[in-house]
């Protein structure tokens, strides 16, 4: 994961690697470098990674992101992974996360991450965004701002417009 | 009717510019065709058995003059100089040019248009009873709370990327249903609790298509100002528990079912729980502001025109036809709601020339402040007409070939386009529909039998809504050929039922004997004024098996 967008999308350069699921059997295998794992894993090992700023965990489309109620904010790092950009549960669990369980750090898009689903994913609370490598950099500052309001409240503004047309 | 104002503005102009960036992106291969699909979808746009179909968005089937002028220009300078009327109150163009439709989407945008969410997997545009407003019997005008759908639900960010697309429709009046809730994804019927607050009855998981499904309730009564949590609470359960595995079992209606409407319900109000009281909770004050868009228009003092029209109407038997079968009631002394039809038989179900959209503009400046309402039945409305200008205006529309009276009668058919148009229909439509209409084609016999819907689709997505006709047909494909399959006994109206398939498919060419012979049991059984559907329903279906296969 060489680079990521941030939310003003710019970019930057961190080491954060996904470590996939490990296949029945096998045991997960944590890198020397910034690691990613699966969240129900981190939960079920939660007092190996006391204290590391260094693991953060990720969840996948289908995976139900109350199983951190409570805990979310010892995460330096979450990820949700966009197995096909069509599939659109990881706004749901972003705004979750965020709304519901109050988590305070980076939140990041992984995954089939392409340029028009930025500003989406940046109104539901995600903070950077690991866009797919085919796709050009330059232009995710374009695509986080194509709208300069929405109509809903969501995790970025809790004011929805109809509140705002009231003031 | 809704104006936008200086944040509608914005946001719309920005769509334009957004969807004209990622059109430039696809034709410059920055976007592969899979990427580019679920945009350009979001934009009402489809690439067809012949050219791209464009869905202009019509919220709640509402229109004033200019936008369908500007309509009619954009079907000249863009497309083959006619459109369409669609079921959901749209209006769709056949042959834009992909090129185009940045450009179109700008024109549009300059009369407070788009083509938003009018398809792909999001929450398309709410739809209604026509006669919203203009109606005696209605608990309440339904249009600014589709109005206020509309604004939550345009570019929510969360539901961009459902398992499948999303319908929503109101209705207002306790006697009817114009607008088919009970076959939406969600339904919303207005009520009145015992302490005489306004809500919601919520009707979750109606819909047609493959598995026909008439919505259940799941909330009995919601009140107004917790709509739009509410409907978030339903998509947020939907996005995040809907099947994605197969796109056929992937709308509201499985999951409802699923879970048992009971166990969706309780997910719903566990969800709901959270959110119930967050900003997106309405407010009087926002509620107030919308339907300040939706007074009334300047109606003269008037009394009813009883005596004039009697005698309009015993001096021309055509327009007595008329008056008693396109026109309806109004809440106001004087003034009548006229439904031009757009069922002239020989010219597909729906379909309107530039010019048309011109004299309609006319039409309704003229005789109607300025505005239309496009009907689910694809006819148009034109609400507020006086009546002592009733004559006039029958004069002026029946070289127009608006003025077929038959609305709501069996040749008042409500069809999809077909195998003529549709890259996905197993057998043509649009002849069916003819054919049955020329049969037909006697009024007073037509007249006699009263109030029937026929509805077509030319495949299972029904497009025509088969399944909630009272005579359903649906086109199928038998080793190649095309066949046609008869059901009975559908309604999309608060007694809501799908209809039940009568037997094996026809041929088309005998569709017309086949719907004679339907009839034929009906006039047959029927008991004094008793509509087809209610003979249906006292007889069953046996009758008329025996009488179609014998
Ligand atoms: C010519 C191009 C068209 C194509 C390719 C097309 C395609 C489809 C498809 C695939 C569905 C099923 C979606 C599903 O079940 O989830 C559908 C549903 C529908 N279409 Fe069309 N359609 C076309 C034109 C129209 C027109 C012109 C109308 C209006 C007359 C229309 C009205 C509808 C309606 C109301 C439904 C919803 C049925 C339901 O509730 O499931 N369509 N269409
Ligand atoms: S019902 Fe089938 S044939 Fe008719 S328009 Fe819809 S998809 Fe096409």
């Amino acid at each position: 994961m060489p680079e990521v967008i941030t939310k003003d999308g710019s970019i930057k350069q961190d080491s954060w690697v996904v470590v996939p699921r490990p296949e029945d059997g096998e045991s997960l295998n944590i890198p020397e470098q910034p690691a990613l794992i699966p969240a129900d894993l981190w939960l079920a090992g939660k007092e190996h990674f006391e204290g590391r700023d260094d693991i953060g965990v990720w969840f996948d489309s289908h995976d139900e992101p109350e199983i951190l109620e409570g805990v979310v904010n010892e995460l330096p790092l979450i990820a949700v992974n966009f197995p096909k950009f069509a599939d659109g549960r990881g706004y749901s669990i972003a705004r979750l996360l965020r709304e519901r369980f109050g988590y305070q750090h980076e939140l990041r898009a992984i995954g089939d991450v392409l340029l028009d689903q930025l500003q989406f994913m940046k109104r539901c609370g995600f903070d950077s965004y690991a866009l797919r490598e085919d796709k050009d950099a330059s232009k995710a500052a374009r695509a986080l701002n194509f709208f300069s309001q929405g109509y809903q409240a969501a995790t970025d503004t809790d004011v929805p417009l109809f509140r705002r047309r009231a003031s | 009717m809704y104006v936008y104002d200086e944040h509608d503005r914005q946001i719309a102009a920005e769509r334009v510019a957004q969807f004209r960036d990622q059109t430039e992106r696809a034709l410059a291969g920055e976007l592969s065709e899979d990427e580019f699909l679920p945009l350009r979808l979001q934009n009402g746009l489809y690439v067809q058995r012949l050219a791209p179909m464009l869905r202009i968005c019509v919220p709640y089937g509402m229109l004033r003059s200019e936008q369908l002028r500007r309509l009619a220009r954009v079907t000249r300078d863009y497309d083959k100089g006619y459109a369409h009327f669609t079921t959901r109150q749209n209006v769709q163009l056949n042959w834009p040019a992909l090129e185009d439709v940045p450009d179109i989407l700008a024109e549009l945008a300059e009369v407070e248009m788009h083509a938003n969410q009018t398809s792909g997997n999001c929450i398309r545009n709410t739809t209604t009873d026509q006669f919203s407003g203009v109606q005696v019997d209605e608990i309440v005008d339904p249009r600014p709370y589709c109005e206020i759908i509309r604004q939550w639900s345009t570019f929510h960010p969360e539901f961009a990327f459902l398992p499948r697309k999303f319908k929503v429709a109101v209705n207002a009046s306790e006697k009817t249903d114009r607008a088919a809730i009970q076959v939406h994804d969600i339904g919303l019927q207005m009520v009145r609790n015992d302490q005489g607050e306004l809500g919601f009855r919520v009707h979750v998981g109606g819909g047609l298509g493959r598995t026909p499904m008439v919505g259940p309730v799941i909330r009995d009564f919601l009140p107004e100002l917790d709509l739009l949590t509410y409907l978030e609470a339903v998509l947020r359960v939907y996005n995040r528990y809907g099947r994605r595995d197969n796109k056929f079992k992937a709308r509201i209606k499985i999951l409802v079912k699923a879970l048992t409407p009971k166990g969706f319900a309780e997910k719903v109000e566990a969800e709901w729980a959270h959110i119930k009281d967050s900003p997106t909770r309405l407010t009087r004050e926002a509620i107030e502001r919308i339907q300040g868009y939706f007074t009334e228009p300047a109606y003269d003092a008037l009394e009813n025109a009883t005596e004039l029209l009697a005698s309009q109407r015993f001096d021309n038997r055509q327009f007595d036809q008329w008056l008693s079968h396109n026109v309806d009631s109004h809440k106001k002394p004087g003034y009548a709601i006229v439904t031009l039809t757009m069922k002239k038989t020989g010219t597909p179900p729906g379909d309107v020339s530039d010019t048309q959209l011109e004299q309609i503009a006319e039409l309704a400046d003229q005789y109607s402040f300025g505005e239309v309402r496009v009907t689910h039945q694809q006819n148009v409305v034109l609400a507020d007409v006086r009546q002592d200008q009733l004559f006039e205006l029958w004069q002026r529309i029946e070289p127009m070939g608006f003025a077929t009276a038959n609305l709501n009668t069996l040749t008042d058919v409500i069809c999809c386009p077909g195998g003529d148009y549709c890259a996905l229909a197993n057998a043509k439509s649009i002849p069916v529909a003819e054919s049955i209409q020329r049969r037909f084609d006697d009024k007073d016999f037509l007249y006699d039998l009263g109030d029937i819907d026929l509805n077509i689709s030319g495949c299972m997505n029904a497009c025509g809504h088969h399944h909630v006709g009272n005579i359903g047909v649906l086109g199928v494909d038998k080793k190649g050929e095309e066949f046609y399959q008869v059901s009975l006994g559908g309604s999309s109206h608060h007694d809501a039922t799908i209809g039940k398939i009568l037997g094996p498919s026809f041929a088309q060419e005998d569709m017309p004997d086949v719907i004679a012979k339907i009839i034929d049991v009906y006039v047959d059984n029927r008991k004094e004024e008793e509509p087809f559907l209610e003979t249906y329903r006292r007889i069953g279906i046996e009758p008329f098996k025996e009488r179609v296969y014998a």
